[in-house]
């Protein structure tokens, strides 16, 4: 159970997240800002809270395996890494630097990183081989794959929903950032996934829905997962952009890179929100 | 092939506990004795290559040696973006496997014909691109890919192509195999032809040429020096595959000999020229249509060795008359 210290920590730890993105997308002049931040609280509250990882020993063989397959979101990542001691803070400076590290999709090789992504619809196969391996070796770690809505368009996506249910992959949770936006628009209009649950559900996922941005709710949902002969499917309401006032809710964050007045009212907002 | 291989594969799997197969739901009759004794080191992924080839990178990344499984290019175009993504960029312990290269599947129709695999699995980073020429080098090779550590693409025949090699072959991984020597031109076989150009020798023999015949079993890495030594020994050279002429062993071929020193006075790649989709009937039928047939290669052969002749004669006629100067090397050669 979460402390009210814990959870200051936490909120604590978004806001810097938010912060670490909204300089390293400024600078790289890229941006997916808004599905970084739509994710903050939940990769917070994985790495603060849930994932058995050693940030000194990255490859330690028990360490549960986490797969950001909305790898576009990677900056959010590195700096969740970089923050919990993977590697280096400034490593985030060099963020799609040339020479860098840290390219703007997920990339394997850096300390944390499982897997490459940035091709939407790979990582859930990849992770339900991780959790198949995992099943098979009596281990007892869990694997956990980050999807975006808009990836659950990929028929790729639903290969490995079939499989991880068919094969009771109970250690496999697969979060899906619900933040209702996608490249071209909202998941309504663009390619409607209601009723979402229902699906995850009908292909034999034990089904959780949490506020995305509430880090109580998330922490008690992933503490209170066990297995149950299915496959985990938590889905995260969430807002794109969240956490700056005029990012939330906007396709047009997705693309834009925030530059001038809008960089100094965005990290204006972010400072404020931890001095309330 | 598809025998030789499945026996090695079990073989091997039975030694080491981490080798895993995976399949996309074939392999009827195949692997179904795998299946059945290796229950732990099996696991069938539905009709899903995307996901076959996905959970194939996770098992890797946890230490198996895994092995995808499926037919004609299912397993390589159906799930390419998986192959170079998920399993070349991290070097990942992958072993693709598809039975029935080029039209090894005839009559089911073009959707079954792997005819531009190699071109593109032989394009991706990081991968060793296999396509033995009978069931004792698939035997071989299926060995030789398990214990190299890092992506293959495996290309098999069907079933029942017959024994090219007399007595025992030493296979190694990117080293040409001598089936025939021979002095006048040079025959590089790839994925099953090699029993067509061992007659298509026997032939040429017949009219008085000689021909070397070469077994490459591995299309990347492609064996160097013996190309360059078939240039230097015989001057001409052909390639024969089921395969489209664009990006397989030919063009892999062509690349080595065009920046190489040592160039053949004849090259000529025989393959897939024009996809033919409308032409319907066996393996055999559809490689005469091709021109891979022994008659057609072996016509081939001699009228490009005439050709060449003919224009050479042409110009020591231009030249004896002094209208060309002699300044052409390769024309000379």
């Amino acid at each position: 159970m979460m402390t009210r210290e814990d959870e200051g920590r936490l909120t604590q730890l978004c806001r810097e997240l938010r912060i670490d993105v909204l300089h390293m997308v400024s600078r790289a002049g890229s941006s997916h800002i808004g599905s970084n931040y739509s994710m903050i609280e939940l990769l917070a509250v994985l790495y603060a809270r849930f994932l058995r990882v050693r940030p000194l020993d990255p490859t330690w063989p028990e360490r549960d395996r986490f797969v950001l397959s909305k790898g576009h979101a990677c900056a959010a990542l590195y700096a969740v890494l970089a923050r919990q001691g993977f590697f280096p803070m400034r490593w985030l400076d060099t963020f799609c630097q040339d020479g860098s590290r840290l390219a703007g999709h997920v990339t394997a090789g850096i300390p944390g990183v499982e897997v490459s992504t940035g091709s939407l619809g790979h990582g859930l196969s990849i992770a339900a081989g991780m959790a198949l391996a995992a099943q098979r070796d009596r281990a007892a770690w869990r694997t956990v794959c980050l999807l975006s809505d808009g990836e659950c368009d990929e028929g790729s996506t639903w290969e490995p929903a079939l499989f991880a249910a068919h094969h009771r992959l109970d250690a496999l949770i697969a979060i899906v950032d619900y933040n209702k936006i996608q490249s071209l628009g909202t998941v309504r209009d663009v390619l409607a996934l209601e009723p979402l649950a229902d699906k995850w559900r009908a292909f034999g996922w034990e089904v959780h829905e949490v506020d995305g941005h509430a880090p109580r709710e998330i922490d008690a949902t992933l503490a209170e997962l066990r297995p149950t002969g299915r496959p985990h499917c938590v889905i995260a309401h969430t807002i794109k952009g969240k956490g700056v006032s005029f990012m939330e809710g906007e396709l047009l964050w997705h693309y834009r890179c925030p530059r001038g007045d809008e960089l100094r009212a965005a990290a204006m907002e972010l400072d404020t929100a931890g001095a309330a | 092939m598809r025998t030789a291989f499945i026996k090695a594969l079990t073989a091997c799997a039975q030694a080491d506990p981490r080798i895993t197969l995976v399949t996309g739901d074939l392999g009827f009759g195949v692997v179904t004795d795998f299946a059945r004794d290796l229950p732990g080191q099996y696991v069938n992924a539905g009709v899903a290559e995307q996901n076959m080839t996905g959970l194939a990178a996770g098992l890797a990344h946890s230490g198996r040696i895994v092995v995808t499984y499926s037919i004609a290019n299912f397993p390589t175009l159906r799930a390419l973006e998986q192959i170079r993504n998920d399993i070349c960029a991290p070097r990942a312990n992958v072993k693709v496997v598809s039975v029935g290269g080029g039209f090894a599947y005839g009559p089911l129709g073009a959707s079954h014909h792997a005819t531009e695999d190699l071109a593109v699995m032989r394009a991706l980073p990081g991968m060793t691109v296999i396509a033995p020429n009978d069931p004792e080098e698939a035997r071989q090779v299926t060995a030789a890919a398990l214990a190299l550590d890092g992506p293959c693409y495996l290309r098999l025949g069907r079933a029942g192509e017959p024994a090219v090699h007399q007595g025992p072959v030493a296979l190694t991984l990117g080293r040409a195999l001598v089936a025939r020597q021979g002095s006048d031109l040079t025959l590089v076989a790839t994925g099953g032809m090699l029993h067509t150009a061992m007659h298509v020798a026997t032939r040429l023999r017949d009219i008085g040429l000689s021909a070397r015949v070469l077994s490459m079993h591995t299309v990347r890495p492609l064996d160097r020096e013996a190309l360059l030594a078939a240039a230097r020994d015989t001057s001409a050279l052909f390639t024969i595959e089921e395969h489209s002429v664009i990006g397989g062993l030919g063009s892999a071929t062509a690349e080595v000999l065009l920046e190489a020193d040592e160039r053949p006075a004849v090259f000529m790649r025989f393959g897939i020229r024009e996809s033919d989709d409308a032409a319907i009937g066996s393996q055999e039928f559809l490689r005469a249509r091709a021109g891979l047939d022994v008659d057609s290669i072996t016509n081939g052969v001699v009228e490009c060795l005439e050709r060449v002749r003919h224009a050479r004669r042409q110009v020591s006629r231009a030249r004896a008359r002094g209208r060309v100067r002699s300044s052409g090397a390769a024309a000379e050669r």
